[in-house]
């Protein structure tokens, strides 16, 4: 258990929702939900996650943070905003989802072996390095994931969209080291890490 | 014409449905002069368009009957029908108000026949079953119209259609030759009884109002259920004139939603406990009714109608807004996807009709009003800064029709307050 988890346990203690309102995006809204359903049943992905939007409110206003922060519900949402638009309440759905995706990732309690969660993290990882999301070295660590044989195998699979992307001159094998970065990368870095630190302060997560 | 009677003691009522004749009777019959303009050929309104009311499953004829009877015993209200309001200008206890009055073209001599009815054969869609059959262009109404006079429809005139409806006339009643007219009025106060008008169902369009035949509003069910109706009180759905006997009542169809109306129109979880009663009517233990809902919303003392229904075996809860309706192509039966709050199970349910428990939106909703005129933000009318016009019934707040006559009767007495210090002042 991280140290940020035991602290907001204590803090909170016995009522979630209050902990979502001050430390997840949007998530002063979540008492607006006056629990209609049709988020649940306007969600292109709606049978295939656990917790819809509705029941992930509700859960919240129960008091549920073990199910709720643990639910791989968030990570499922593809943004596509149907719920939002269709709210009753204008409710920012999408927005919450992903701050609590977000909240949950960052207390370690996501679930782990999450693909959304898993993939969204190396892109983070890769993007950040060089200010420039290298397309070679995410595509390889995405396909050796699962260890060097399945790696190999997945690799093979998508050799010919390779050739073809790099006849097209849209692969350069040469980005394998390393890769070109933005022009000031100390800059950068130095925006990123002053945006860590907001979010953290907003968030909570600061000591 | 009528500018000679009208004075700055006289209070004006705009709208002759049932807010707008209780408000005008009341005040006439404190002996107050009353203008009662309305803009259709008959008086009614909405109310005259339904089959019963809640909770008394009475029908509206009575009620009707009633203030139409008292209408006619007294010599302190003008009507004027076809008539609208154009403009008001002036402030509280001295307004002039500019009316345009559309032609009939059928004079008081009409004897409601009926004889140029049968000489015409143009049809026009019928406004008072919204829509759902036609009509002929020269026609009464309704049974209970108030005039009993016939109207020609503007389309068949300076045709041979309109020719034949006036040879056909044994009284020489139609005048084919009538104009619009403008009026300008002195009133005291003026009263808003300008109604509401169902939310229009093709906007919200996870429902298909306008793209499944089998969807409908509730007010089309109304007329559906009313003998007097296009099926002869037959519930026969429009998609293929088959028997519906599965039927699914959507509430909140536009109402407590920010993207539609921000209200609750409070009237319709009574309708629609109120229709399933029309299905039992029908079908006896054959019939089913689901009525799809967020909250039910039976008002005050109607809590005990809630749980009569609840206790019928044909009618099924389903605690949840309908996402999305899609039509079963085969059989045209439209089926409807959602997930109830009570368990969040996914359900996808066919039924052979869907009725939708459309919101009440203002009638005045995209009229120019007197600048004076206070609307909250749903457009119902609050009142005017100077105290002497005021919103009575379903224009002042979405309200049934017991409702709606208490708000008219307060608007009524709220007006004869404005006469009386208006004729004060003067005598002084």
């Amino acid at each position: 258990m991280t140290t940020a988890n035991q602290s907001a346990i204590e803090r909170y203690r016995n009522n979630f929702l209050r902990e979502v309102e001050a430390n997840v995006e949007e998530g002063h809204m979540v008492k607006m939900c006056m629990q209609c359903g049709v988020c649940a049943g306007s969600c292109p992905f709606g049978p295939d996650w656990e917790h819809s939007p509705q029941k992930i409110f509700m859960m919240i206003r129960a008091g549920k943070r073990d199910e709720v922060l643990g639910s791989d519900s968030m990570f499922m949402c593809t943004s596509c905003y149907n719920c939002m638009v269709r709210c009753p309440r204008q409710l920012p759905i999408t927005h919450i989802m992903h701050g609590l995706a977000n909240y949950a990732h960052r207390l370690g309690l996501a679930p782990k072996g999450q693909p959304t969660r898993e993939f969204a993290t190396l892109f983070w990882n890769n993007a950040i390095k060089k200010g420039r999301v290298n397309e070679l070295t995410l595509t390889l660590r995405h396909y050796f994931r699962g260890g060097l044989v399945s790696g190999i195998k997945e690799a093979l699979g998508m050799q010919s969209i390779g050739l073809g992307l790099f006849l097209a001159k849209r692969l350069n094998p040469m980005e394998i080291f390393g890769g070109h970065g933005v022009k000031d990368l100390k800059g950068f870095h130095a925006i990123i890490a002053k945006a860590k630190e907001i979010e953290d302060r907003k968030k909570g997560f600061t000591a | 014409m009528t500018a000679s009677i009208a004075t700055n003691q006289t209070i004006l009522v705009v709208g002759g449905g049932i807010s707008g004749m209780t408000a005008a009777l009341e005040a006439a019959e404190c002996g107050k002069q009353v203008i009662l303009v309305e803009k259709a050929p008959v008086l009614g309104g909405r109310t005259a368009r339904l089959y019963r009311y809640f909770p008394k499953m009475c029908h509206p004829t009575c009620g009707l009957e009633i203030n139409l009877r008292r209408l006619k015993q007294n010599r302190n209200v003008r009507l004027m029908t076809m008539t609208e309001v154009t403009a008001v200008s002036g402030s509280r206890g001295n307004y002039e108000v500019t009316l345009k009055v559309a032609p009939r073209f059928v004079n008081e001599n009409c004897t409601a026949c009926g004889k140029c009815a049968e000489a015409v054969s143009a049809e026009i869609p019928n406004p008072w079953n919204y829509g759902l059959d036609k009509m002929k262009a020269a026609y009464l109404p309704h049974n209970m119209a108030y005039p009993q006079r016939y109207v020609i429809d503007p389309s068949i005139v300076g045709t041979p259609e309109g020719e034949k409806a006036k040879a056909a006339c044994p009284v020489g009643a139609v005048d084919l030759d009538m104009k619009e007219e403008s009026v300008t009025l002195q009133v005291g106060a003026v009263i808003w009884a300008t109604g509401w008008r169902p939310y229009d169902a093709n906007k919200i369009q996870p429902y298909g109002y306008d793209r499944f035949p089998n969807v409908i509003t509730s007010l089309e069910f109304e007329r559906l259920a009313d003998p007097q109706g296009p099926t002869g009180g037959k519930i026969l759905r429009p998609g293929d004139g088959k028997e519906a006997k599965n039927i699914a009542f959507i509430q909140c169809a536009g109402s407590r939603d920010e993207n539609h109306l921000r209200h609750c129109s409070r009237i319709c979880c009574m309708a629609s406990l109120k229709q399933t009663q029309y299905v039992r009517e029908a079908y006896g233990d054959a019939g089913k009714s689901t009525i799809y809902y967020i909250d039910i919303r039976a008002i005050d003392r109607f809590e005990d109608f809630y749980q009569m229904v609840q206790k019928d075996a044909t009618v099924s809860f389903v605690k949840s807004k309908v996402a999305k309706i899609v039509e079963n192509t085969e059989n045209g039966n439209p089926v409807l996807h959602g997930v109830d709050t009570e368990g969040y199970h996914r359900y996808a349910a066919e039924h052979d009709l869907v009725v939708l428990a459309v919101g009440m939106e203002p009638e005045i909703t995209g009229v120019k009003l007197p600048d004076d005129i206070i609307l909250d933000s749903s457009n119902f009318i609050e009142g005017s800064k100077d105290g002497g016009m005021f919103g009575a019934g379903s224009a002042a707040s979405p309200l049934d029709v017991n409702r709606s006559v208490q708000s008219a009767t307060a608007a009524s007495l709220h007006a004869i307050q404005v006469i009386h210090k208006t004729a004060s002042t003067e005598a002084a």
